[in-house]
């Protein structure tokens, strides 16, 4: 045997790469899933034209006149099959014929319905001769950055990142005790530190793959850009997936069964993957519980990868977010490894 | 040097308790125990479950910390000297169950890579005879190989004290009578094993001395010879009857014992035992005496006292009683 075989370290690490690479399922929900993703998400989401709005009129005319506008797509019913049609939200809104004017039903909290009211009101206005007091012209954003897909490959990318981490660690840590290999070891000269440094090891390694893999898809298939530096996005992945490993770390540190494990993972994932902003910016919460959203680690990572990404801001901007995850990193890690359960 | 450290100490015992005392929550699971191992001897820990063997085993590996008393190996502590132990020591625990997807040669090189000497890998999964499964998977191994492998990665760091916690239990009788063979040939080889079993027959063919233990205690501890010679005959004679018309269905025990040759008499789950000394003499004048008395006889056998015997005549309780 040579020198390396002897190397605890190395042989703890390699057990670790050997243990994931040879569980399919890993493989699957580490490489495929996030790709399966973007590839839905992109698609549903690619080049889309702009919705066509259901709206409804009570007279034929009227539906004529909001017909001519192409945002709109109208019909024409009595009031009641129109509140009907409401109430089931196959329209948004129906125009009502009154005497001298038209009465708009819709729901105005609906973004959609209010969208539907303005045009409507604009076509039957300028159709009744309203002019323009001032020339506009649009002019249509669809360049790769501003797109959904660009906004919501960071936050896929942060998930996948707290999805690996913690999973992959903690599941194989509280097996490992359920086992009583964790117990086995220690009866053994083996060095503990060494023991979570190859987890450390392995994950990070994985994670270059996983990035790389993941990123390259996003890049090459739906151009998503990255305009900040890559060894900034390198050093932020690395951060977020060492503070994702800490949390991982202080789940399993006590549990004794897998099934305890993974309640103890949902508790702590599921907050996250609702309130972080994978999918939809987390600003769109109320402002009393900003404050838990920011202090959330995924929160964090996905604000720095988008302002990497998306924005090409540089680190030295971002100190809240680095903070953030810094201080998930530091407390998470300090405790489990004071509380760490090893038999 | 290791080598020269294990001569000049060769006087000393391989492992020595005194008064270890160790409770969890309200249950004393030991109690006051003292024992000392000489040094190239396999030295059993005899009980049934629950006894307080494993407790007493872990705290010699160092896995439980007793609440008093010193523990004591290779003239080392746990205290000061847990690196160093760790080292020369090679532990079997009870259920360990490495990683099904790792292959026995990973394991092993894994467990080697602990140890600054030991034997190669190669020479482990020879010891343990498991040459055709080096490139298995753990998980397709049997629960004999499975426990081969154990013992194989508590060898490779060529301990000088060797701990195997009930090595055959779950075992089917080939497999069982494989790790015996196996654990003779390091004894041969002049290592110190301790081990733990509720199997009678496994104390009884390897080890050196035993110790009987019981809720926590020591009940009783010496070779196999000498603790099946303590209570009193080499054979056991076990009986039932039922009374014939117009007699008695009580035994008269005092006329028993006082049979030429019977030692003692115990009652065991409805069979009645006696020790006896010469089958050959006292079998005949058992027979004519329960037939004095009117008893007739359903189940008459006799056995070699054994080890179980042993534990019977100082508990009144089988080992295997759960």
């Amino acid at each position: 045997m040579n020198k390396l075989q002897l190397s605890s370290l190395y042989q703890l690490s390699i057990m670790r790469f050997r243990l994931t690479l040879r569980e399919p399922e890993a493989i699957f929900w580490v490489f495929i899933f996030p790709i399966l993703l973007a590839v839905g998400l992109g698609i549903a989401f690619r080049n889309r034209p702009a919705d066509v709005l259901q709206v409804a009129a009570t007279t034929p005319q009227l539906t004529r006149a909001l017909a001519a506008d192409n945002g709109l797509a109208a019909s024409t019913m009595d009031e009641s099959a129109g509140s009907r049609a409401l109430a089931n939200g196959s329209i948004l809104l129906l125009a009502i014929q009154q005497p001298g004017g038209v009465a708009y039903q819709y729901d105005d909290t609906n973004p959609d319905a209010r969208s539907a009211r303005l045009l409507a009101d604009r076509v039957l206005q300028t159709a009744a001769g309203r002019r323009n007091p001032i020339p506009a012209v649009d002019r249509l954003v669809h360049q790769p950055g501003s797109r959904y897909i660009d906004f919501v490959v960071p936050g896929l990318l942060g998930m996948n990142l707290m999805g690996s981490a913690i999973w992959g660690i903690g599941f194989s840590i509280v097996e490992a005790r359920q086992k009583k290999l964790l117990k086995r070891l220690v009866a053994s000269p083996m060095r503990r530190w060494q023991f979570l440094a190859a987890y450390l090891i392995s994950r990070l390694t994985m994670l270059v793959l996983e990035v790389v893999a993941f990123l390259g898809f996003a890049r090459f298939i739906f151009a998503v850009p990255i305009h900040g530096s890559l060894w900034q996005l390198a050093a932020l992945c690395v951060l977020a997936s060492l503070s994702f490993s800490a949390l991982g770390l202080l789940v399993s540190s006590r549990a004794r069964t897998m099934e305890a494990a993974s309640g103890l993972m949902n508790l702590v994932m599921l907050p996250m993957w609702i309130l972080s902003g994978v999918f939809f910016s987390a600003t769109r919460f109320p402002a009393v519980i900003q404050p838990i959203v920011r202090a959330l680690p995924l929160t964090a990572a996905i604000d720095a990868l988008r302002g990497n990404m998306l924005q090409g801001i540089g680190l030295q901007h971002m100190l809240a977010p680095i903070a953030v995850l810094l201080a998930w990193l530091a407390v998470p890690f300090a405790v489990s490894v004071r509380i760490f359960r090893w038999r | 040097m290791p080598h020269d450290a294990s001569q000049t100490s060769a006087e000393s015992p391989a492992l020595l308790l005194h008064g270890v005392r160790k409770a969890f929550a309200d249950v004393v699971a030991v109690d006051c125990l003292d024992l000392e191992v000489p040094r190239a001897e396999c030295f059993g820990l005899l009980g049934p479950n629950g006894a307080g063997k494993t407790t007493t085993i872990e705290i010699c590996e160092g896995l439980t910390v007793p609440d008093q008393g010193k523990v004591e190996l290779l003239e080392l502590n746990w205290h000061n000297h847990a690196d160093e132990l760790r080292q020369r020591i090679g532990v079997q625990l009870q259920e360990t169950q490495f990683p099904d997807k790792l292959s026995v040669e990973e394991v092993l090189r894994l467990f080697r890579s602990f140890f600054r000497r030991g034997i190669s890998v190669d020479e482990s999964i020879r010891t343990a005879q498991l040459e055709e499964k080096r490139a298995a998977r753990v998980g397709t191994l049997s629960g004999g190989q499975k426990q081969r492998l154990a013992m194989a990665c508590a060898l490779v760091g060529a301990p000088e004290l060797l701990f195997l916690d009930e090595p055959t239990t779950g075992l089917d009788p080939q497999a069982r009578r494989h790790l015996w063979d196996l654990v003779d040939q390091l004894k041969q080889a002049g290592r110190t094993i301790i081990l733990t079993t509720h199997y009678m027959e496994e104390a009884d063919r390897l080890c050196d001395h035993v110790a009987i233990m019981d809720h926590g205690r020591v009940l009783a501890l010496g070779t196999p010879q000498q603790l099946i010679a303590s209570i009193g005959g080499e054979h056991i004679v076990e009986f039932a009857f039922t009374a014939r018309e117009n007699a008695s269905s009580m035994a008269d025990i005092a006329l028993l014992t006082a049979i030429p040759g019977v030692q003692s008499h115990r009652s065991v789950a409805g069979l009645h035992q006696l020790s006896v000394r010469e089958l050959h003499t006292a079998v005949p004048r058992i027979f004519a005496e329960l037939d004095r008395q009117g008893l007739h006889l359903s189940e008459f056998r006799t056995h070699s006292a054994t080890l179980e015997d042993v534990f019977v005549g100082l508990t009144g309780r089988n080992l295997r009683d759960e």
